[in-house]
């Protein structure tokens, strides 16, 4: 197979014809040529609108705002001591991880219910369960704006309609963490779901009713059959959407623009702020490289999830 | 059955249990519908209110007193509306091209270098394989500030030819990924017969690969679809002049004007705008489907 | 049509592992040739060598007069039929057995002609519109004989193509395997670890183990004169028995000490070829077949001895009656209506015409 492996064998053996030794060669190198460019366009993409971007941020960061100026760390060292900045990272690692625990919980809850039912009324329920997550979440996220809206909020009218108060949902900095985090819930909630379904169904019925037979209760199955071999698809699935839950933009810009008082900014919104509106484009390429050491950790052991997974499966 | 039936009889707490197991079983089962029951409300109750909103009258909207979960007079004259507006139907020609765009572009880089991942083991393929995947974890918000820079830089800034040149980042990891999983997965016979057949690379690639793999080609494509038609920090930076917009941005930045919101219309333009993904959906849920859980799955 | 060769054929893993360790063959045209061995004997991979699936090390394969090592599969005008049958799921089976037709440009008619004929031969001529996944297992090994036979190629290549099917079909396709042989005499290289397969298919049998040949002959030859112990016990079933003996000089003549006392003479044409041998242990093989009760036995060079059966196997047409002789387990045939137990003595005879003796030290027969 490996030109190198072969080489050495008629090197070994001069009763082979040398000639046929660089046809062999000349055969592996083809096929690695055309083998490269099939993979030059992706090569060229993930190089040059990946690499290169991630390099040049890193350079751009350490740039005085109008670019001419190399000041080194300043921009980090600016932004640590800024308290708005401080409390972005508060708010997006708070949010980050409430809203991945949320739907990861009900996720699970929701695949796990779904898996009760008989299998035949199963696509429809999926179906609609689904639709949150189909919806471009900038548009869907209009529609909850709608719903939270001070003065005509649908929402406050059903609430109202049992008899409590209406809820301040955008104005007040809490309320407006807890309804970014509502959003985020209903667009994430589906995805986990149909992944954790798909793990749930790929558990063979007869684990089940060999654990039965041992005397399992439903509950002493779900600990131990269930989860354990769920385990790498709940892990992979909780840490990728952290990854996309703390770098979120879109519900943040529409929802609360990050307001009030800058309450509700996250890394991606702050960045945007800071670099495209305000335009001090290094400062807010230092922003979202303060994502990237917690992401790459992160993207670390999705890997390690997603190896050890397939070395389960083969 | 009818062994179970008789010592039930002589030992009435086993007769007990098996009616317990019943009854359990009924409980699960409830349980079960009324969650799913209230998971569909919640899900579903956004995007219907929007609906519910768009085909109401201004004044109806503007009415306090009234329960806004009712239509009194349902109208479409916010649909007319929204589809008169040309700068409307612009962002959604704008979404069209760029979508088109993008997913063919998706669709050949990734294919391509699906297969010779999966099939032509050469120098680095494996830590290609790798940085694929790693890629696919990078989120748009991390890069998007350099990428203002660079397409600045190309001249690319209020055209919709600088996001169809910074789209394929969203979309051609995870589908080369996933295409390497469905390639990966056909007998490796099947490019042997090919092979003795008379095939070279191209032909097994188009003769045999991509109709095998058809229902993974089916399942990246509509995930290409789905994210460049739904994609919004790129526009959002890139993009200020409304001609240029797609509709996720544009319907976001350009329909809300002032105070004076025009709900019924900025819903009417939201749904419009939501609809071709949820259509693909409809239509093609299981490829959907299979295309999201593929990620974790495959490769 | 056409004649192969392999000259010092090598396969080398990465590693330095050799799959295939220098191996001659000649094939000679219109020839059906078996390569049978255990798994991991090398004999797959030499065929995928010869297909050009694989690259070759080192040596030479020749296929009709020319050297094809840098030919590419699809200029070697092969045709393969493999274990999984490796049907395009896609193409109907019509498509299936056009496709190599149709990628070298063969005019429609001539396609059309040959699909025909060969659906023809194999009768699948009203499954042609069918996809594969429609198809039996059966049926589907016939369309990947089809796809072969339409390509009218200088040589067959069939890489284990029975081990799919079930033990009925397996009897039942490789007889139709022989037919069509017999219709198109194409040269045939056919692969597989079926001992029986290899036995009734086969002009001439090529047993390798551990990457070489240990012998090649046709069926008969093999199962009567092997050369080494590993094809003795490769080739027959039940296994050749294979108990360790002394041969002891007893005037003009030899005789074998086995153990448990037994004794057992060498017939005296048998005795030059033996004397060598005289005072030293080897391995006496005889098939189960020459091990049988003592009813009708009036052949010369029959030896009888007494020995303990623990356990009987009734097959209906004969019981098989497994002895153990010191540390040797071994098989003998008895007539069903002889009346043995297990655990009580019985006579039986071997017949010593068709021994043979093993030199332990080379694994050679003598």
């Amino acid at each position: 197979m490996a030109p190198d492996s072969s080489a050495a064998v008629l090197a070994a053996r001069p009763a082979a014809a040398p000639a046929r030794g660089s046809a062999m060669k000349r055969f592996a190198r083809r096929r690695s040529t055309i083998a490269f460019l099939m993979t030059l366009p992706l090569i060229t993409v993930i190089g040059g609108l990946v690499a290169w971007p991630a390099g040049y941020a890193i350079y751009l960061a350490t740039l005085n705002r109008r670019q001419t100026a190399f000041i080194g760390l300043e921009n980090f060292d600016i932004l640590l001591e800024s308290e708005t900045f401080r409390s972005v990272i508060w708010q997006s690692c708070f949010f980050a991880i409430t809203a991945v625990l949320l739907k990861a919980l009900v996720g699970f809850w929701l695949a796990h219910m779904l898996h009760h039912i008989p299998a035949k009324g199963q696509k429809i329920w999926r179906g609609m369960l689904l639709v949150p997550w189909v919806i471009p979440p900038a548009l869907s996220t209009l529609g909850w704006w709608w719903m939270f809206d001070p003065s005509y909020s649908s929402i406050n009218y059903l609430i109202n309609a049992i008899g409590f108060p209406s809820v301040p949902w955008l104005g007040e900095p809490w309320w407006a963490r807890i309804s970014v985090i509502i959003v985020n819930v209903w667009y994430g909630a589906p995805f986990f779901m149909i992944m954790y379904l798909a793990a749930l169904k790929s558990v063979p019925d007869q684990l089940y009713e060999a654990a039965a037979i041992d005397g399992a209760t439903g509950w002493q199955g779900l600990r131990h059959i269930t989860l354990p071999m769920m385990q790498n698809i709940i892990s992979i699935t909780v840490l990728f959407s952290l990854i996309v839950t703390f770098a979120n933009y879109d519900i943040v810009r529409v929802l609360t623009n990050g307001g009030p008082r800058d309450l509700t900014q996250v890394f991606a919104s702050y960045a945007f702020q800071v670099g495209v509106l305000s335009g001090n484009i290094p400062r807010g390429a230092a922003v979202s490289l303060f994502m990237f050491p917690l992401l790459a950790i992160i993207a670390y052991f999705v890997l390690r999830g997603v190896n050890k997974r397939n070395q389960e499966m083969a | 059955m009818s062994a179970t039936a008789r010592p039930s009889e002589m030992v009435p707490g086993l007769g007990r249990r098996i009616g317990s197991l019943r009854s359990e079983r009924r409980w699960a089962l409830w349980t079960a519908y009324i969650s799913l029951i209230i998971a569909a409300v919640v899900m579903l109750a956004p995007p219907l209110y929007m609906l519910l909103t768009s085909i109401k009258t201004s004044a109806e909207i503007a009415d306090p007193s009234g329960n806004p979960w009712l239509v009194l007079n349902p109208t479409w004259e916010n649909y007319a509306g929204i589809i008169g507006n040309p700068m409307f139907r612009g962002f959604f020609y704008n979404s069209i091209i760029l979508t088109v765009c993008v997913v063919v572009i998706t669709m050949v880089i990734s294919v391509l270098a699906a297969f010779a991942l999966a099939r032509m083991k050469f120098f680095g393929s494996q830590v290609l394989a790798t940085g694929v995947f790693l890629t696919y974890l990078v989120p748009d918000t991390l890069l998007f500030i350099p990428l203002y820079q660079i397409v600045g830089g190309l001249g690319l800034l209020n055209s919709i030819w600088g996001l169809v040149l910074v789209y394929p980042t969203l979309t051609v990891p995870f589908c080369t990924w996933i295409m390497i999983g469905y390639f990966a997965s056909i007998p490796k016979e099947l490019d042997e017969a090919a092979l003795i057949d008379g095939a070279n690379w191209m032909q097994m690639l188009t003769k045999i690969f991509i109709p095998v793999a058809l229902p993974g080609i089916i399942a990246a494509t509509i995930f290409a679809f789905t994210v460049s038609w739904a994609a919004f920090v790129y526009p959002t930076a890139f993009i200020t002049r409304p001609d240029e917009m797609p509709l996720t941005i544009g319907v976001v930045s350009q329909l809300i004007r002032g105070d004076t919101f025009a709900w019924g219309q900025l819903m009417a333009g939201a749904l419009i705008a939501a609809l071709p993904p949820v259509v693909v959906y409809a239509f093609l849920m299981d490829y959907y489907i299979a295309g999201l859980t593929a990620g974790a799955t495959k490769g | 049509m056409a004649q192969v060769s392999l000259r010092k054929i090598v396969k080398e893993y990465e590693g330095g592992v050799q799959a295939v360790k220098g191996i001659d063959l000649e094939i000679a045209d219109h020839e059906f040739v078996v390569l049978v061995g255990p798994s991991g004997c090398g004999k797959s991979t030499t065929l995928r060598m010869i297909a050009g699936l694989e690259e070759i090390s080192a040596g030479e394969i020749d296929i009709g007069g020319a050297v094809v090592n840098d030919v590419p599969p699809r200029d070697r005008d092969i045709a393969m039929v493999f274990q999984n049958y490796a049907l395009y799921p896609h193409m109907s089976v019509r498509e299936n057995m056009a496709f190599g037709l149709m990628l070298r440009k063969f005019p429609k008619a001539e396609i059309d002609r040959r699909v025909n004929e060969a659906a023809r031969i194999l009768d699948i001529g009203m499954l042609l519109d069918r996809k594969p996944k429609a198809l039996s297992g059966g049926q589907r090994q016939r369309v990947a004989m089809g796809r072969a036979i339409v390509r009218d190629p200088k040589v067959f290549l069939f890489d284990e193509p029975l081990s799919n099917l079930d033990a009925k079909l397996r009897v039942q396709m490789r007889t139709e395997i022989k037919k069509v042989h017999q219709t198109v005499r194409t040269t045939t290289i056919y692969v597989t670890h079926d001992q029986v397969e290899a036995m009734t298919l086969a002009d001439r049998v090529v047993v390798m183990n551990h990457g070489v040949i240990e012998q090649v002959g046709p069926p008969q030859e093999l199962y009567h004169h092997p050369r080494t112990r590993f094809v003795a016990g490769f080739i027959g079933s039940p296994a050749m028995n294979f108990i360790p003996a002394k041969v002891v000089e007893r005037g003009n003549g030899l005789v074998l000490h086995l153990p448990l006392g037994t004794e057992l003479a060498v017939p005296e044409h048998r005795v030059a070829r033996y004397k060598a041998y005289a005072g030293k242990t080897v391995t006496f093989g005889i098939r189960p077949e020459h091990l049988t009760d003592t009813q009708n036995v009036n052949k010369p060079h029959v030896a009888i001895f007494n020995a303990t059966p623990e356990v009987l196997e009734p097959m209906g047409m004969e019981t098989l009656a497994h002895i153990k002789l010191g540390g040797a387990e071994i098989c003998a045939r008895l007539d069903p209506l002889v009346a043995a137990s297990p655990g009580v003595p019985l006579p039986l005879a071997a017949d010593m015409n068709n021994m043979h003796l093993i030199d332990d030290a080379t694994g050679l027969v003598i």
